[in-house]
């Protein structure tokens, strides 16, 4: 893609963003849409000026349950899937089961994890990272398993060690999957981290949601839906970035 | 009369999978001189891979004797062979002379100097230029030229290829073949070259061995007296016709 058509691409995406909004605003105001059920744009910006949203905290608590969540899982995910790659035993007796514990659906140990850990962040967390889990462990698996055999021979001929073939062969190979499942488990993890907001806590922005929900507060609620859209964006942005770092362009798994 | 460098006699591999035995390669024997360029022809299923993969030390025998190496070109098993395969199977995320140095780091061999005989190699295959491109840069005749350069860095005796040319197209086949003996004539390795290409066998060989299946047994083996360097031209020649209707013959396909 030339620098050009890449400049035209960016600009063709935020007019589209622009005029999403101006249509959104243009909705609202020309459909005399009560401002109960949808604000415009203008005040749902509004509601992030009032300080009795607290919007700060909440962000804070919000991203720290997604991103703790996300963090635990990335590195738990792959450290699993590496011990699968060393033992087949343990792959053979434990993949299974992963496999069928992720067709749990993650939201639905949401009451339990409140009943096991209280209130708060770390049950929060704990849905996000259960939710990004299984995707990280079953795409790096996946990446680790898919070597060509006649690659290893090449390897074994030259008496190769197993470590070697890991670290030289089977690891970087792997890198486009694990990114791949990670792209995924970003958009997982907040929507975990917000599930287990309206089940049950005392802050965060989804439970900021809720509270302003009573009052018919739907600017406030716009707001907190960005804000967290935004949180997912940035942690999916900066998987993307490491991405395109460590990953050659061909090797990339869209 | 030189000592041979590798000798084969009643060289056979049964496989065994769910109680039934399958014959993958039998009744091989014959020799291969230092420096020679032996092909092998043959079906699907008639074993020249395993055969290969046997000569590589990567599979065990069953029966017979597999000798590589004499007095004056003694043979280490761990470090004098290279392999080419109908894939390229290049590292992705490597750069050209980094897929090229692979071997030289998985043998331990200095690196400094490594580097510099990959250049030379790469110079060789006609690839002078091209070391920092990434393998998705490069055609696939240019990829595999880079598996044979990767398949000589350690400077190896024996140069094992199995079908390389088979992926590609006619014409760049053929352009390879012409390479592949000049390669081998600057190189002077010893070469064993797995076909199914009839012409390709008698057009590259020194020597062309015949393998049937079903059962897979060695027919027989062929010297072709041809001299070098060999021209398209030959191709044309009645002694050129002549070695292909006995190995169509050997191969009971007239």
């Amino acid at each position: 893609m030339s620098s050009g058509e890449s400049a035209w691409r960016i600009g063709a995406a935020i007019a589209a963003h622009i005029a999403v909004v101006v249509a959104w605003h243009l909705f609202v105001v020309w459909g005399e849409v009560p401002r109960y059920v949808m604000p415009t744009p203008w005040d749902t910006l509004q509601a992030l000026i009032d300080p009795d949203y607290r919007w700060w905290p909440n962000i804070v608590v919000t991203a720290t349950e997604i991103y703790g969540g996300y963090a635990l899982a990335v590195v738990t995910g792959v450290l699993a899937a590496l011990l699968f790659t060393w033992s087949r035993m343990l792959e053979a007796v434990v993949m299974p089961v992963l496999v069928t514990f992720n067709m749990i659906p993650k939201v639905a140990l949401g009451p339990l994890f409140i009943v096991w850990f209280s209130y708060g962040v770390v049950p929060n967390a704990l849905i996000a990272f259960s939710i990004a889990f299984f995707p990280i462990v079953l795409t790096t698996a996946r990446g680790l398993r898919e070597v060509e055999p006649d690659l290893l021979d090449l390897v074994r001929s030259l008496r190769g060690s197993r470590w070697q073939i890991f670290v030289k062969i089977q690891l970087p190979g792997a890198l486009p999957y694990i990114f791949s499942g990670m792209k995924v488990a970003a958009i997982l993890a907040v929507a975990g981290a917000i599930v287990g907001e309206f089940l049950g806590s005392d802050k965060g922005l989804g439970y900021l949601m809720l509270q302003v929900q009573v009052t018919l507060d739907t600017a406030a609620m716009f707001m907190a839906v960005i804000l967290i859209s935004l949180l997912g964006v940035l942690l999916y942005g900066l998987v993307a970035v490491l991405e395109r770092l460590f990953v050659v362009r061909d090797a990339r798994v869209s | 009369m030189t000592e041979p460098f590798i000798r084969l006699r009643g060289v056979r591999k049964v496989y065994r999978s769910r109680g039934a035995e399958f014959l993958a390669v039998s009744e091989v024997t014959f020799d291969v001189e230092p420096g020679e360029l032996v092909t092998m022809v043959g079906p699907s299923g008639c074993g020249k891979s395993t055969l290969l993969k046997i000569l590589a030390g990567l599979h065990p025998h069953d029966g017979g004797e597999v000798t590589i190496g004499n007095a004056t070109h003694p043979f280490d098993p761990a470090r004098d062979i290279g392999m080419v395969f109908q894939q390229a199977l290049l590292l992705k995320w490597r750069r050209i002379i980094e897929n090229v140095l692979l071997p030289a780091e998985i043998l331990g061999l200095p690196m400094k100097a490594s580097r510099e005989r990959a250049r030379d190699l790469l110079a060789m295959v006609g690839l002078a230029g091209f070391e920092d491109k990434y393998p998705y840069e490069l055609s696939g005749g240019m990829q595999q030229r880079t598996a044979i350069a990767r398949a000589l860095i350690h400077d190896p005796k024996l140069v094992l290829m199995d079908e390389p040319f088979g992926a590609l197209d006619a014409l760049t086949r053929e352009k390879m073949n012409l390479e592949l003996l000049r390669i081998w004539q600057a190189s002077g390795k010893t070469i064993l070259f797995v076909t199914h290409g009839i012409a390709e066998a008698v057009f590259l060989g020194t020597r062309t061995v015949v393998l049937t299946a079903g059962p897979a047994r060695m027919a027989d083996h062929v010297r072709i007296d041809l001299p070098y360097p060999r021209t398209l031209d030959m191709k044309t020649s009645p002694a050129f016709g002549e070695y292909s209707r006995r190995l169509y013959r050997l191969l009971g396909m007239e």
